[in-house]
């Protein structure tokens, strides 16, 4: 059955259907209504003004890549230089491809690249370095707390590096929505009040981030990269089956089946989520070690560092009472049972104890 | 075990549980009894203990909240499932007591039948709707553990079996001694559109107020008695009200409801294409009716049986649904939406579980009736889908179920913005959730559409099959047809869409048509689109559709395709792109 007309210029043959809509379209078009949604949400959101240096959180992964060229494209329009920021976790047998990828695309992009390692910011700790350390507890190695917190940071510094005056994101409608349920099965109360939004203002001197592709939905990112014959790196993460997050995934899947607009809908919803007041996470401070943005006295990068330095790579992970916040008495040998704290400890204190089945 | 922070990867903690000494373990309360059930994590009670503790979670929720004054009348929806059924056993129980620890509202119970031979799915289709499997009681207790829908509507129920689910019903509602109300899922036809307006609410008591309420209810009662009355007059009131069932609403039990009704609720519910939608518009359909029933008896409150297990379900599947704005409402203690009639859920800390072991244990009748997503394939709808997620990851993650609960309470009845005045929805009645001007949002991208680069012409449009004459753009004036064809089914349409908040405008999508639809949702929906141009309206010519329209309204494009499931995100594209 030969393909219907393209619904927008009527003169190519359709190519594609958009999960979104089901319209019938030509790839020149999609990829025009594409970057033109885009530029929307950048112009209505008030993301990126004039004259802003940005800096493009490259992996190499098909969410960056399509972002960058985006924002390549749109760059005279808005008025904005880009600078390309990767970040290399020092995780073997992924990153390491992945960085191949980012640089062919910047050289193809001529684009101006920095690559900042975990192993020059944090000390010496890789991602493998970390996974080793978490591991052996018998628990998970928690490895996606850690690499997501250390990456903003890398981030940040990497930004910093350029000169950049905002930092932008690949992440997609799906990354929100899966965040979300996540966040509600975890209940975690302070990431649920503070996302929903566009991305941040940048408070205490963190640099302003946003997502532009947030109302993207995977699939049109996909699309978007195939008809631009975009070249990108597509393996997972070796550490992603660990995941808590492969839950939400796999729940999200099952509800696009359902409702294919599911991924917007939660999206919605996360934008109009009302918490208490009490739930929301403090107004920020500086981080007493290395100055950045921090709602107690040591930022998450720090305490999760601390925590590793010290033997304890659990110390900053939970609630645990306050211990973070000073220099403590030397780490008890590994050996030792009672000093990995289990789940029946009174890490997470009175209230949730009393309502665990 | 905190949820956040903690790590996903090990579905138990590790090492093995500490040996437990079979004879030698006694109830952890009492350290006497023998333990019959298990509650929490090695939490063993006896018969006598758990009662007692089941009972005391029952009044704590309702002494905390302080909602429910003495006197007032407090309407009971019972669907005869298990969570509902404890509820009325439990203000069954709190009526006897003596009378310093006694309940002191006055009860009334509705149930909703809505039996309607609907036809649901694609897979029940081949299944004879009038030869459903339908379990016949054999005794007034029917024990159910972990049996999650069992109210409201079920699919293609013959006459004789919902005459039986009737009888039962009847017979169980005649042992409790409150008034009561059966009412047919037909009665929507016959609502009026006063039922969508939201009447302002009673002055609301402080706690100053409620413990006023409370002393002066006290001593009118030992005034009472001491004059001799006899028992105390509040058990008396309660027992006045049997005489009233015998002679209330017998035409409903007399006779099955007009034959031209239950062929219109099952057009309705067969015209409605997703099993989700299905199941939300009998929700929503459901609480009009028990608002109805409530503001024509002079009911000041509904209580409804909602677990624990099934608000954290409920949360889920509302966030799911877009319904992100309205999570306090649909699943905190009280709800006030409906303005002079609160909903209340004093079931909300009681698990599932407890809820069957309860009921198990001390024999609470219940009833069952197949719901509209009974023996439906788990991918049927939202709701199916959210259900098996959360228990199966409950099984994994014992705590999953308390954390999302605790994590609703965090949640509070305001809108983000701010502004809590506004239009309503018409169909949920919680203010407008979508803000047409900032397109920078979720709501923002699905309305609008950069594909087209001109206007669309009559011949673009001949290819969408269920969309008449309605271009895909909107916010444009629709030129399309140029008056071949008549717009009017539109602008109704459209007139009601604009009135609905962001999930009902969702589910609306699957709803084809608005006709089926009862009366009263469309009255309404016209009352409130003329109030909003009053000054206007006299200027206003006859026939002409184009000034009806008003920019942003009108439902989105046309209908999706519906999304496979891809194993991998390569995969998940092949179907869009044609070769």
């Amino acid at each position: 059955m030969p393909a219907p007309q393209c619904a927008s210029c009527h003169a190519a043959r359709a190519a594609l259907r958009r999960p979104r809509s089901g319209q019938a379209l030509c790839g020149a078009c999609f990829c025009t209504a594409f970057e033109a949604e885009v530029l929307h949400t950048v112009l209505a959101g008030r993301l990126l003004p004039p004259g802003a240096v940005v800096a493009v959180g490259a992996s190499g992964g098909k969410d960056s890549t399509v972002l960058a060229h985006v924002l390549r494209e749109l760059a005279p329009r808005l008025g904005v230089s880009l600078r390309l920021v990767a970040v290399d976790e020092g995780i073997s047998g992924y990153r390491d491809a992945a960085l191949a990828a980012v640089r062919r695309q910047a050289a193809r992009w001529d684009l101006p690249l920095t690559v900042v390692a975990y192993a020059d910011l944090f000390g010496g700790w890789t991602m493998d370095a970390v996974a080793r350390s978490t591991a052996g507890s018998g628990r998970s190695r928690a490895c996606c707390t850690f690499c997501g917190v250390l990456r903003r940071r890398a981030l940040e510094e990497g930004a910093r590096l350029v000169g950049a005056t905002h930092i932008v994101t690949g992440h997609n409608a799906d990354d929100m929505a899966e965040t979300v349920l996540m966040n509600f099965l975890r209940g975690d109360a302070g990431r649920l009040a503070r996302g929903g939004g566009l991305g941040s203002r940048g408070e205490g001197g963190a640099l302003p981030r946003c997502r532009p592709l947030q109302l993207a939905s995977q699939k049109e990112v996909v699309l978007y990269a195939h008809f631009r014959r975009l070249d990108y790196f597509s393996e997972e993460c070796v550490y992603a089956p660990e995941a808590f997050r492969g839950h939400a995934r796999h729940l999200l899947k099952l509800l696009e089946a359902a409702r294919p607009s599911a991924a917007l809908d939660l999206v919605h919803s996360a934008e109009r989520l009302a918490l208490a007041p009490a739930a929301r996470p403090p107004p920020p401070g500086a981080c007493s070690r290395c100055g950045a943005l921090a709602s107690r006295a040591l930022c998450q990068a720090c305490a999760l560092l601390d925590g590793l330095q010290r033997g304890r790579p659990r110390l900053a992970i939970g609630k645990g009472g306050g211990a973070r916040d000073e220099e403590g008495p030397p780490p008890p040998p590994p050996s030792d049972p009672g000093s990995a704290p289990g789940p029946a400890d009174g890490e997470c204190g009175a209230a949730c104890k009393e309502r665990c089945e | 075990m905190c949820q956040v922070g903690e790590d996903y990867g090990d579905p138990a903690p590790e090492g093995p549980p500490p040996p437990r000494p079979g004879r030698e373990l006694k109830c952890v309360k009492c350290s006497e009894g023998l333990p019959v059930v298990v509650i929490r994590a090695g939490d063993a009670f006896c018969r006598d203990c758990f009662r007692a503790f089941y009972i005391h979670k029952f009044r704590a929720v309702l002494g905390k909240n302080r909602l429910i004054f003495p006197g007032e009348k407090v309407l009971l929806a019972w669907s005869g499932g298990p969570s509902s059924s404890s509820m009325v056993w439990q203000v069954l129980e709190g009526l006897s007591r003596d009378s310093a620890k006694r309940l002191r509202f006055v009860p009334g119970v509705v149930y909703v039948d809505g039996t309607c031979p609907v036809v649901s799915t694609r897979r029940l289709r081949r299944v004879a709707p009038r030869t459903w499997p339908y379990p016949i009681l054999g005794s007034p207790v029917v024990m159910i553990p972990f049996c999650l829908h069992l109210e409201g509507a079920a699919c293609g129920q013959s006459r004789e079996d919902r005459a039986k689910t009737l009888s039962d019903v009847k017979r169980i509602l005649q042992t409790l001694g409150f008034p009561w109300h059966v009412v047919t899922l037909e009665e929507v036809f016959a609502l009026p559109p006063s039922v969508l307006r939201c009447s302002a609410p009673e002055p609301v008591g402080t706690v100053g107020t409620y413990k006023v309420a409370v002393d002066s209810f006290l001593q009118q009662q030992h005034t009472l008695e001491a004059e001799g009355v006899g028992d105390s007059p509040s058990s008396a009131q309660g027992e006045a009200q049997p005489s009233q069932p015998c002679t209330q609403d017998p035409q409903d039990l007399a006779e099955p409801p007009p034959a031209a009704q239950t062929e219109a609720l099952s057009r309705l519910f067969d015209s409605v294409k997703t099993l989700t939608a299905k199941e939300e518009l009998l929700q929503t359909l459901r609480t009009h009716l028990i608002l109805h029933v409530a503001r024509t008896h002079g009911y000041s409150k509904v209580m409804t049986g909602d677990s624990c297990t099934r608000l954290a379900i409920k949360l889920m599947t509302s966030l799911a649904l877009g319904r992100g704005a309205f999570l306090a409402w649909d699943t905190g203690f009280s709800d006030e939406r409906h303005g002079d009639v609160v909903v209340v859920r004093p079931m909300r800390e009681h698990t599932l579980k407890e809820v069957a072991f309860y009921n198990r244990l001390f024999a609470v009748p219940s009833v069952f009736t197949p719901a509209i997503d009974t023996k439906a394939p788990e991918k049927a709808s939202i709701h199916r889908l959210m259900e098996g997620f959360l228990l199966r990851l409950q099984a994994q993650f014992p705590s999953t179920v308390s954390t999302v609960y605790r994590t609703s309470e965090k949640l509070v009845k305001a809108p983000r913005d701010g502004c809590a005045s506004g239009p309503r929805c018409l169909l949920c009645m919680c203010s407008l959730d979508v803000d047409t001007a900032d397109s920078a949002t979720a709501f923002g991208a699905q309305t609008q559409d950069f594909s087209q680069m001109q206007p669309p012409t009559p011949l673009a449009e001949a290819g969408a099959p269920t969309v008449p004459c309605r271009s895909a753009e909107v916010g444009r004036a629709p030129n399309c047809c140029q008056g071949t064809r008549p717009c009017r089914r539109e602008d109704s349409r459209a007139r009601v869409i604009k009135q609905l908040c962001y999930g009902c405008r969702v589910n609306m999508k699957d709803v084809p048509s608005l006709d089926p639809l009862p009366p009263y949702i469309l009255a309404e929906a016209q009352l409130r689109s003329q109030r909003l141009s009053p000054e206007i309206q006299e200027y206003l010519l006859e026939n002409s559709d184009d000034k009806a329209h008003t920019s942003g309204s009108g439902a989105w494009g046309p209908p999706e395709q519906e999304g496979k499931d891809g194993q991998t995100v390569c995969d998940c594209i092949n179907k869009n792109i044609f070769n």
